[in-house]
């Protein structure tokens, strides 16, 4: 763990040792081959890798959208690994706010009901996700746009209704899977700047992305390659 | 995610692909609407012909000829020999060897040319007795049945149905006038009320006549004291089987039979009559809800496939869905929902296509149908489970998916 940040508290995320193996019918592919990784509350990092080097999978894994094949992981306290689908639905629910390339929101519907939803299967009353959506538009920016379509909304605009709801359930993490992936560079600056903030905010993010200039925005950078932590190290915010 | 949020976006979905979804449930219309009709039809036919055969009078024993069997073994047809003489109806008025019935109405039928003005017109002139008025339940609208007299006299006295008149003379009130029958003159002395028809006859289209008159003027020959059938009324309801044994021994000792299976005649009962034909038409209801459940079944079939279609279609929302905390539970139940949504809007628009046939359809076929309320509920009912049934193989489907495997689809 060189160059991590030196904090008292308990990380929370605690990867030790995981290992990922994916089996497509003889042939067995090693994704993760064992990573230690501890990550502290408030941390912005990012992990970095060329494609095929096993980002994506350790991804998944700290997003709880897949389960590891050995080793242990411990989110916010609790031992992942061990959970069924219904405990994990409730972690991602709880814990993990989701960015995606893709922005992944439901066309049909508007701005704030794309953000509600983490709310909607927290059992949160509608007056209230009503009134947290809103909230959380307003954070990055789009307090006019609650009604507006992601049909009519440009790229930037939308990926920034991801981040919202991202941050609506309060989560332990903010994990964004190459978030500007799909972006110019202005609404690019953009997101990342919202990151800033919000870092500033004091949130957690882990930030997945395989551009350096992404990386560079990040307080601490991770390096994976085939499978293993190569670098580790923090950078001058 | 609580039911009517489940339910929003369930019908939300199912409102996105409104052509897909309503020819996904054309199957389950179909049947539904064809539940309801067969389920009208049986229960609006056996209506009719409970009605068709109450017409006929209450607490009837229909006596027909035939059914014997002769010295070579050969069985003659229902109806089809003269057995019956007018003689035998006389014995069956008897109040010491018959003292359950009430009544008897022996008909004399012949298919003759009536004339009145120089207009013409073939009907079903009966022969009969007094008593027919009473048996057959009939009530005259102009002027009287004819009298005990009449048929004493043989008089050349007529009453018509109310469409036998209106044909002759172009109007029902016709007492006093005159009418030809077969070449002889009789006067009109009644008009029946209208009864409408029964399945083999139209009863507003008749002639009635003394018995004695038609046998001996009209028919005349070797088959004038023969009758075609003895209507015959129990006092009530309960002596019905009374009358019937009554009536069994008299002719049978007239007729020097002395096993019962050999009679040279049939006595049926309306209740047999009824069960006849509700047997029937149990038959076909039977057939024709066999057909309509392997349309449901063809509709399940398709709301199943495009419940698949569309879990394939949405691998990416589901997967965001579950990314974002959706347990398989409420991804299953939001499909189940939908699959429902699905087979109810089919139960509703059959129930409605059905509703709407049970108004047309009697105008077309002249047979009633009866919109049941417990039909049109089963149907819901039915068509709503068979969305759950069929929605639940897609439904689990949808709920078993990976959730990367379901983001990374493109």
């Amino acid at each position: 763990m060189s160059g991590a940040q030196a904090t008292a508290s308990e990380p929370v995320i605690q990867l030790s040792g995981v290992r990922k193996t994916y089996r497509s019918g003889a042939i067995e592919f090693e994704a993760l081959r064992g990573i230690d990784l501890d990550i502290h509350r408030g941390e912005y990092v990012a992990v970095m890798g060329p494609s095929g080097s096993g980002k994506s999978t350790l991804m998944n894994v700290l997003g709880c959208l897949d389960v590891v094949t050995a080793g242990s992981y411990r989110l916010a306290g609790a031992d992942v690994e061990e959970l069924d689908e219904g405990e994990l639905a409730r972690i991602r629910n709880r814990e993990i706010g989701f960015v995606f390339q893709g922005f992944n929101l439901l066309p049909s519907l508007s701005a704030w009901r794309n953000v509600e939803l983490p709310l909607v299967y927290a059992g949160v009353a509608k007056d209230e996700r009503r009134e947290r959506a809103a909230l959380a538009l307003e954070r990055v920016g789009l307090g006019d746009k609650l009604d507006n379509k992601p049909g009519e909304l440009s790229g930037g605009q939308q990926q920034r209704v991801a981040v919202a709801r991202a941050l609506v359930g309060e989560p332990t993490m903010i994990l964004a899977d190459e978030p500007t992936g799909n972006l110019d560079s202005v609404s690019s600056a953009d997101v990342l700047a919202l990151f800033q903030e919000l870092h500033e905010a004091g949130r957690t993010i882990v930030l997945i992305t395989h551009e350096l200039e992404v990386a560079e925005h990040a307080g601490r950078v991770v390096k994976v390659r085939d499978g293993l932590l190569q670098h580790d190290e923090a950078v001058a915010a | 995610m609580n039911w009517s949020e489940t339910l929003a976006t369930s019908w939300s979905a199912v409102r996105s692909h409104t052509l897909r979804s309503l020819l996904t449930v054309l199957g389950i219309l179909i049947g539904i609407a064809a539940v309801i009709l067969t389920v009208g039809l049986g229960l609006g036919t056996q209506k009719d012909v409970s009605a068709q055969i109450d017409s006929l009078g209450s607490n009837l024993l229909i006596v027909s000829p035939g059914s014997s069997t002769d010295a070579s073994g050969m069985r003659g047809g229902f109806g089809t020999s003269t057995t019956l003489t007018q003689a035998d109806a006389e014995a069956l008025t008897s109040k010491v060897n018959a003292p359950d019935i009430a009544a008897v109405a022996p008909e004399k039928t012949s298919s003759l040319a009536l004339e009145a003005n120089d207009t013409n017109w073939t009907t079903q002139v009966t022969g009969t007795t007094v008593s027919w008025a009473d048996v057959r339940a009939r009530d005259l609208e102009y002027g009287a049945f004819f009298t005990q007299d009449d048929v004493d006299q043989a008089a050349r006295v007529v009453v018509l149905g109310s469409e036998t008149a209106t044909e002759l003379f172009g109007r029902t009130n016709v007492v006093g006038q005159t009418v030809e029958i077969d070449g002889t003159a009789f006067e009109i002395v009644g008009v029946l009320a209208s009864a409408g028809s029964d399945s083999s006859s139209n009863l507003d289209d008749v002639a009635v006549a003394p018995i004695s008159t038609v046998a001996n003027v009209l028919v005349g020959g070797t088959s004038a004291s023969s009758v075609s059938t003895i209507y015959v009324q129990a006092a009530s309801a309960d002596q019905l089987a009374a009358a019937y044994q009554e009536a069994q021994t008299v002719l049978l000792n007239r007729h020097g039979i002395t096993q019962a299976d050999a009679a040279d005649f049939t006595i049926s009962s309306q209740e047999a009559l009824v069960e006849t034909a509700t047997s029937i038409y149990q038959t076909l209801t039977i057939l024709l809800t066999g057909i309509a459940a392997l349309s449901l079944l063809v509709g399940g079939i398709g709301v199943m496939n495009i419940m698949l279609v569309s879990v394939t279609e949405r691998t990416r929302e589901i997967g965001l869905r579950k990314a974002l905390g959706a347990p398989p539970w409420a991804i299953r139940r939001q499909f189940l929902t939908e699959a429902a949504i699905l087979g109810l809007a089919g139960g509703v628009l059959g129930a409605l296509l059905g509703a709407l046939g049970t108004f047309v359809l009697p105008a077309i076929i002249g047979s009633s149908v009866v919109l049941s309320g417990a039909a049109v509920a089963g149907a819901l009912a039915v068509s709503i489970a068979i969305g759950i049934g069929f929605g639940v193989y897609p439904a689990t489907r949808a709920a078993r998916l990976a959730p990367i495997d379901a983001l990374r689809t493109e």
